[in-house]
């Protein structure tokens, strides 16, 4: 299962606190985990976990009062959090470009989608008007989108929210980037369409190696999509495997938690499962486990030390207390 | 269909859409177009779609919150649209409705159970005394604990604003429900709280709902009977377990292949539609949905085909079946 592939990033220690006036909301709390080339690696968590800020982390992108604090961004043989802005304004669009979530507010309205599009490849790509212009036809035509040339001269209001992500992709996909971070790219769409961008994103990763970084709280999404799942919450990565010895063999109380909540089609029950509580504020979360107060399986140790992330067998990292040796299971 | 606690026949909602000099109606968007079900009393009504297919509008129009086009809504045998105001403000209390945002529902200036008692004092359910008491009880039954009574909405959670949103919803001992998309905005953990806090409330109050979502997995969970709806129009409908077991329609049939499943070893053969939900101004010819259809034929383009019962209870409007 765990061939050990190319790694194309390595995140490392990444810690991207936001200094607020109530105090210090630590978003992102020494989360590590790497991306194989051409594979997609997907974080998965609810709101607030800290999922999203994982990502505009890797492309330096985490606006005021947020900052990235500390750890180490591999890709390739650079840091990233070491780059001067200029070399990593080269990089971005370059070799890893971004999709959001909210494709109309990503686009600008008052330019068309030709300008959009035209725009970066000469800018990037260095190409002359002419072929970029025939360039962005061929990639308007790769994301699904038929008469291609009429597009070109259509603005983002007139297109559906479906066309609009699909827009995002091609320009995503100008510079053909080794990595492509999505977050949460059909949280706004509906499920026919969804349908449709994922396949889009499985066939990009299929035909030019492409690795994504996929940013979603949906599981569905995660079971289609990923090869590998890192799971966060408040702020940290508490559990990372390989796609299909997470879904059979979840280890940590949340992400059995999460999977068992989900109603699932065809597997109906008299009730659901729900995890008690919600999820902490990240404000002064101090020592304990920050699940335990929502943990079926809390033991004294989880209140007063937090749990390492550590290896077990089939490539499975998890960070809690019950499958740590020598811990003192009384109440 | 004696007993039914909602008929709902031939439904229709249009829009104008006003354009030139003198504002004149130059074309409707036919956001319900001829839509029919009847709920029976202690049944959940799952109504599903896409964005832009009329669902919220039926919700709306049902509570008589909008003005219908034409057609006719029944609630406990009574006609909703010919009641006059007084009558209507009588009725109220019986129906109520969950919105999706939690947010946007409540004023961020009332205390919350403010808010929630409103509606008591509003409709002479109780004196000022006896409301803390039943505000206490419905937070209670609504899984809130007495200590948020005098709370803003601030500072809840999603998940308890919702709670927040259900408890106003429910105080006035409603017999009927119509819970818009209640459950979209929330993660999967407190989605589930609030699943399981809609059916407890069925078990014990008898409450009859009419449940909209776009969430397949969430109306498979909850509902007796489904109805699924396409640019204004139902296309089919059934009871749950025939639905999910022999959906008849080739949309309904796109919609359950669309729901990613989290199980990464399944693999199936899903049914990818081409394109867009069209608009509602200018729906297409015969079957609204033959431009996205994979299997449409000429008879599709040219007439719409009629709703019928094919098989107990299972209704769907398709040439082809």
């Amino acid at each position: 299962m765990t061939t050990m592939t190319n790694t194309l990033a390595e995140i490392k220690g990444l810690s991207t606190y936001f200094h607020t006036e109530e105090g210090i909301v630590k978003a992102v709390d020494d989360v590590s985990f790497s991306i194989p080339a051409g594979r997609t690696v997907a974080v998965v968590g609810e709101s607030g976990c800290g999922k999203s800020v994982t990502a505009l982390s890797v492309m330096r992108l985490v606006a005021e009062p947020g900052r990235i604090e500390k750890g180490e961004i591999r890709f390739g043989d650079q840091d990233l959090l070491r780059l001067r802005e200029g070399e990593m304004r080269g990089l971005r669009g370059n070799d890893i470009a971004m999709v959001f979530q909210e494709p109309m507010s990503s686009l600008n309205p008052v330019l068309t989608i030709g300008e959009q599009l035209i725009e970066p490849l000469m800018e990037h790509r260095l190409l002359s008007k002419k072929e970029a212009r025939a360039e962005s036809a061929g990639l308007i035509t790769r994301v699904g989108i038929p008469r291609a040339e009429e597009m070109l001269k259509a603005y983002p209001h007139e297109l559906s929210g479906g066309m609009l992500q699909r827009i995002m992709i091609a320009i995503a996909l100008s510079c053909q980037p080794k990595l492509l971070i999505a977050d949460e790219p059909t949280t706004a769409l509906d499920v026919t369409v969804q349908a449709q961008i994922l396949d889009l994103l499985n066939g990009i990763k299929a035909e030019s190696n492409t690795a994504i970084l996929l940013i979603t709280h949906d599981l569905g999404v995660v079971a289609e999509m990923a090869d590998h799942v890192v799971v966060m919450y408040a702020g940290k990565v508490i559990e990372e495997a390989p796609v299909i010895e997470l879904f059979q063999n979840p280890r940590h109380p949340y992400t059995k938690g999460l999977l068992r909540s989900k109603p699932v089609i065809g597997r109906r029950e008299e009730r659901l499962y729900s995890i008690p509580g919600q999820v902490p504020q990240l404000i002064g979360l101090g020592e304990a486990c920050a699940f335990a107060d929502r943990c079926e399986s809390c033991l004294p140790v989880c209140r007063e030390r937090r749990p390492v992330i550590t290896q077990g067998e089939n490539g499975h990292l998890v960070a809690c207390w019950l499958y740590e040796e020598g811990v003192s299971r009384d109440e | 269909m004696s007993d039914a606690m909602l008929e709902v026949k031939d439904l229709k909602k249009y829009y104008p859409i006003t354009g030139g000099l003198f504002g004149r109606t130059v074309a409707h968007v036919k956001a319900v177009d001829g839509i029919s079900l009847s709920i029976a009393k202690g049944e959940t009504f799952g109504l599903v779609g896409e964005s832009g297919s009329g669902k919220s509008t039926v919700g709306r129009t049902i509570l008589r919150l909008t003005d219908k086009t034409a057609g006719e809504v029944r609630f406990k045998g009574k006609d909703l649209y010919s009641l006059s105001k007084q009558d209507l403000r009588q009725i109220r209390p019986e129906m109520q409705l969950v919105f999706q945002d939690p947010y946007g529902s409540l004023n961020p200036r009332m205390r919350i159970g403010d808010a929630i008692g409103e509606a008591l004092l509003d409709h002479g359910r109780a004196s000022r005394a006896e409301v803390r008491d039943k505000v206490l009880e419905t937070l209670a039954l609504c899984g809130l604990s007495s200590s948020h009574i005098d709370r803003y909405p601030h500072e809840f959670s999603g998940g308890q604003r919702q709670r927040v949103g259900i408890a106003r919803a429910i105080i006035l001992n409603p017999e009927f429900l119509v819970a818009d998309e209640p459950v979209s905005a929330l993660d999967v953990s407190i989605q589930a709280q609030i699943i399981n806090l809609f059916s407890d409330l069925r078990d014990r109050q008898g409450l009859t709902y009419l449940f909209i979502s776009h969430d397949l997995s969430v109306v498979e969970h909850l509902c007796s009977t489904i109805g699924v709806m396409y640019l204004g129009s139902m296309v089919e409908m059934a009871p749950r377990d025939e639905l999910f077991a022999q959906p008849l329609h080739p949309y309904t049939r796109a919609l359950l292949s669309a729901v990613p499943i989290p199980d990464p070893t399944l693999k199936r053969e899903r049914i990818v539609l081409r394109g867009d939900i069209p608009s509602p101004v200018d729906p297409p010819s015969g079957c609204k949905f033959h431009t996205r259809c994979p299997v449409a034929t000429d008879a599709c383009r040219e007439s719409a085909p009629e709703f019928r019962e094919v098989g107990s209870g299972h209704f769907v409007a398709c040439h082809l079946v």
